[in-house]
């Protein structure tokens, strides 16, 4: 269950480990204080040395290791398609202008102040999302059964929630599609969860092993916890259809699956922020439970401000309240009470119907950019005939395509075409524009005919 | 068959008994997969959890109501209570004389400068903001301080002290497994939780003496003395929370001796940095001079009151290392950590804070506004002792209120008296007997003496 790390003072903390890692610092360092009278200590060091030596250098993150490769190469052609962040066709960053109106009406408002927000966060803020996500008519809202909690973000909102399963869910094993985001399983394994996968993507398609999906969760243990992307999987951009989620969801329910929805795309994915929610208000529909992380960092560019939700949806009332009382207990102990811009940017932003209706036209042009992304990248591949079906960087949805290309062919991209993207294939169809798709064009078509 | 169990799992807690009773045998497994061995029962135990496969039972009905977290809770009552007179000395946030949240002038003009600049809000580096990890680290140890421009500063953007301390506890918890904490006795209410929970074995060393109201000195050095070697032991900068007592420079002097002599890892939590006295670089004195000697050190920080960013959750945690290769390793393991927790830190609050600190002329302001809210507060507890001077007449020393230091006052009052302080005269404080004077006015350090004598003489 604890990360690997490579240091030979690994995970235990039993006096039989200590004493043998004492032993591996005594033969790794010159020397050490003498350990008679003195109980065993890891930091002993002789003079001079340093506590931190057994340290190693972590490797950089994979996925935002991109974009720092990427800032360090001076070629004027590079592309980053790395992370999954919103770029305009101009290639720039963009703060959405409801985002500044709302700020501007943040700072208008003299009676603000920054006092600590409760530990859950703002309550309008958790009130919305639940109604975002939910649905205002959702019945596990009118019955008082859902609790929901503000948190950084949609990793954050994970964490807490796996941590609050890890330690009170009585079974700690999260099954998660293969592949998935970079960062899923450490955020599980450091909770307290142990992770196992479930088969997802089919390379030979570049679609959904629905199969293998079905045969996996089956097989599965009662109860296991089963983490499901709401929408726009990420990497693949392959999403079950509603039928295929109808039976996900029977499957589920009869094995008694406890799902946890990782939703960072809503109204991102087809432009439609009711049809992008399909999925879990399926779910909630039939009465069953179910955990929800929420994220604000991509539907309204709020990404390094941290905005997200955490909602757990209970059989009853009295068992939300108490699943929220044991929230604020993760909480806590981890970063106290949750940031106040973001998540007061949202409010505003949610609760004022004109700004609404603004935010969902700028959400709109956002998603439909990305599939104009889709459709040029797709035609300009078949206009050079290169080999292969390409068919899926239409098919699939959301900010990611998952080219098929291998580690190989990604390798040759960034060497010779300096192209970023991460080593599993996956570009972020974001970081497009038109007067950037023939460039990426002709770096597939090369990797293609010239590397297997 | 799956029915009438589902019926009865759902129902009366007697039904539910017959249920366990067929299921007796079955018990005791653990929470493991054994469910081909009961064909027709699909149900786990787990503790007083059991878990049916029924569709109408929660899988969270077995968990209990956790209780109101004892400092963030005392605001909650607060609210709820309706009397005209009523005090709240619970949280420890800055009040103006009128007893009114303050944002800082400085911060209001940073906000609107930030508006104005339009920045993106990308992502930040999980290691923070590179302008606010320089400021801040400046800030604590000093421009100039050799550790800085030798690099030797491992310093990762925190979500205010709270998430600072938890990124250390983790670093600790998985490079120096094994090794304790110290904690003051008694110190800050949440100290012990982050240390649960990142699963860092924690034992206390004296400090309060309640003989004196001050600190126990040779307890906390024969308690620091007799800890294993290569402990950690965490300190107040200054301001110590709850009691307001800190050592004097001598006193550290000693301190940061023994720490040296046991090879100890001195771990600062700051967050109070010019809040205390009114002069950032007074308050960090004691930081500055451990790491003067050539130590390695962990320092927590928080801007949450010295520059009122409460809510922004603004931070960061530093690790001075002997060698500049040292430091990046430990920040590449940081990062490691809190990659998995929140991805990277919010980036508004730090950015009030590199636009404060790195202009000369908001600088200044910001340090005028610190001492002014670090002046009432001295101001109000010098009307608070001689209230309470002038209106008891037993004797009793109450000089301890001018000696301490910061925001809080350790009153001395145990938990039936603070009941007292509630019930009797709505005043609200945590059960430890801890005032937080930045909730006090000049207005009400009358009715406050009053209230303290009365719990202190009448009650035991």
């Amino acid at each position: 269950m604890r990360p690997e790390f490579a240091s030979p003072s690994s995970s235990s903390s039993s006096s039989a480990d200590r004493r043998l890692n004492a032993l591996v610092r005594h033969l790794a360092t010159a020397s050490m204080v003498s350990q008679t009278a003195v109980a065993f200590s890891p930091t002993s060091g002789f003079h001079g040395d340093s506590v931190f030596s057994h340290v190693v250098r972590a490797p950089e993150d994979p996925i935002l290791g991109v974009t720092v490769a990427y800032n360090k190469d001076p070629s004027p052609v590079k592309l980053n398609l790395g992370v999954g962040a919103y770029r305009t066709e101009e290639g720039k960053p963009l703060v959405l202008n409801v985002v500044r109106k709302a700020e501007q009406m943040l700072l208008n408002d003299k009676s603000r102040v920054k006092e600590y927000l409760p530990i859950v966060g703002i309550a309008e803020f958790n009130k919305l999302s639940a109604k975002l996500i939910f649905g205002a008519d959702s019945p596990a809202i009118r019955e008082n059964r859902v609790t929901t909690v503000q948190c950084l973000s949609g990793t954050g909102s994970l964490r807490v929630g796996a941590e609050f399963l890890a330690r009170h869910y009585h079974q700690k094993t999260i099954y998660i599609p293969q592949p998935t985001w970079g960062n899923h399983p450490k955020v599980f394994t450091l909770a307290g969860l142990s992770v196992k996968t479930y088969r997802y993507y089919d390379p030979t398609t570049r679609g959904m092993n629905f199969q293998g999906l079905l045969e996996d969760l089956g097989s599965a243990p009662s109860g296991s916890i089963v983490l499901l992307h709401a929408c726009a999987h990420n990497p693949t951009g392959v999403d079950p259809t509603l039928q295929q989620w109808e039976q996900i969801r029977q499957l589920m329910r009869s094995k008694a699956l406890l799902p946890f929805f990782d939703s960072a795309y809503q109204g991102f994915a087809s432009g439609n922020l009711d049809e992008d929610a399909q999925s879990i208000r399926m779910f909630v529909a039939d009465g069953g439970e179910c955990f929800v992380a929420q994220s604000y960092a991509k539907n309204m560019g709020l990404y390094g401000e941290r905005v997200g939700a955490l909602s757990v949806v209970c059989r009853a009332a009295n068992v939300a309240s108490k699943v929220e009382s044991q929230l604020k207990l993760v909480i806590r102990p981890m970063f106290s009470n949750p940031p106040i811009h973001g998540a007061s940017i949202v409010v505003t932003i949610l609760k004022d119907s004109n700004m609404f209706n603004e935010w969902t036209i700028e959400l709109k042009a956002m998603a439909d950019r990305i599939i104009s992304m889709r459709k040029q990248l797709f035609d300009a591949l078949r206009a050079r005939g290169t080999p292969g079906d390409w068919s899926h960087i239409i098919k699939q949805i959301g900010m990611f395509t998952f080219t098929g290309l291998n580690s190989k062919q990604v390798e040759f991209m960034t060497r010779e075409y300096h192209i970023y993207m991460t080593s599993d294939g996956r570009i972020s169809m974001a970081g497009l524009s038109s007067k950037t798709v023939p460039h990426l064009a002709d770096a597939i078509h090369a990797a293609v005919t010239r590397m297997s | 068959m799956a029915s009438t169990l589902l019926s009865l799992a759902s129902a009366t807690p007697s039904a539910s008994l017959s249920f366990h009773e067929i299921n007796k045998g079955k018990l005791n497994r653990g929470c493991m997969n054994k469910e081909k061995t009961s064909p027709f029962i699909k149900a786990k135990s787990f503790g007083r959890v059991s878990m049916v496969v029924a569709s109408n039972v929660s899988r969270f009905e077995g968990i209990t109501m956790a209780p109101p977290d004892p400092i963030l809770g005392v605001s909650e009552a607060f609210k709820a209570d309706n009397h005209e007179l009523k005090l709240n000395l619970g949280v420890g946030a800055y009040r103006t004389e009128e007893l009114q949240p303050y944002v800082l002038d400085v911060v209001k003009k940073a906000d609107k400068l930030l508006l104005e600049k339009g920045e993106n809000r990308e992502y930040l580096p999980i290691e923070g903001l590179a302008a606010f990890n320089k400021v801040t680290a400046e800030l604590l140890f000093g421009v100039d301080n050799p550790v800085i421009r030798q690099q030797r500063v491992a310093t990762v953007q925190g979500l205010s002290g709270t998430g600072s301390l938890r990124l250390a506890a983790a670093l600790i918890e998985r490079y120096f497994p094994g090794a304790k904490v110290l904690i003051s006795s008694p110190t800050w209410g949440n100290h012990k939780n982050i240390f649960n929970d990142a699963r860092v074995p924690w034992s206390e060393y004296r400090y309060y003496d309640p003989k004196t109201v001050g600190l126990d000195f040779e307890g906390m050095i024969a308690d620091i003395k007799a800890a294993p070697e290569g402990s950690f032991i965490l300190l107040h900068g200054c301001a110590h929370n709850p009691t307001g007592i800190d050592p004097t420079p001598e006193e550290w002097r000693v301190i940061a001796d023994v720490i040296q002599e046991k090879n100890h890892i001195p771990f600062f939590d700051i967050a109070y940095q010019g809040f205390a006295s009114g002069s950032l670089d007074t308050d960090a004195a004691s930081v500055r001079m451990f790491v003067a000697r050539g130590m390695e050190v962990i320092a927590a920080q928080s801007y949450s009151k010295n520059l009122g960013l409460y809510a922004e959750r603004i931070g960061a945690i530093n690790v001075v290392c002997s060698s500049p290769e040292a430091a990046a390793r430990v920040k590449s393991q940081l990062k490691r950590i809190a990659r998995p927790m929140y991805s990277n830190p919010p980036v508004h609050g730090a950015r009030i804070v590199a636009n404060i600190v790195g202009d000369s002329a908001l600088f200044k302001e910001w340090n005028a506004e610190m001492e002014m809210m670090a002046g009432r507060i001295k101001n109000v507890r010098h009307k608070l002792f001689d209230s309470l001077s002038s209106k008891d007449k037993s004797g009793k020393d109450w000089s301890f209120v001018l000696k301490q230091i910061g925001m809080f006052s350790f009153t001395g009052l145990n938990k039936a008296q603070c009941d007292n302080m509630t019930n009797k005269w709505h005043v609200y404080m945590t059960k430890d007997g801890r005032i937080s004077l930045a909730g006090l006015s000049l207005a009400k350090c009358e009715y406050l003496a009053d209230a303290i004598i009365d719990s202190y003489h009448n009650v035991s």
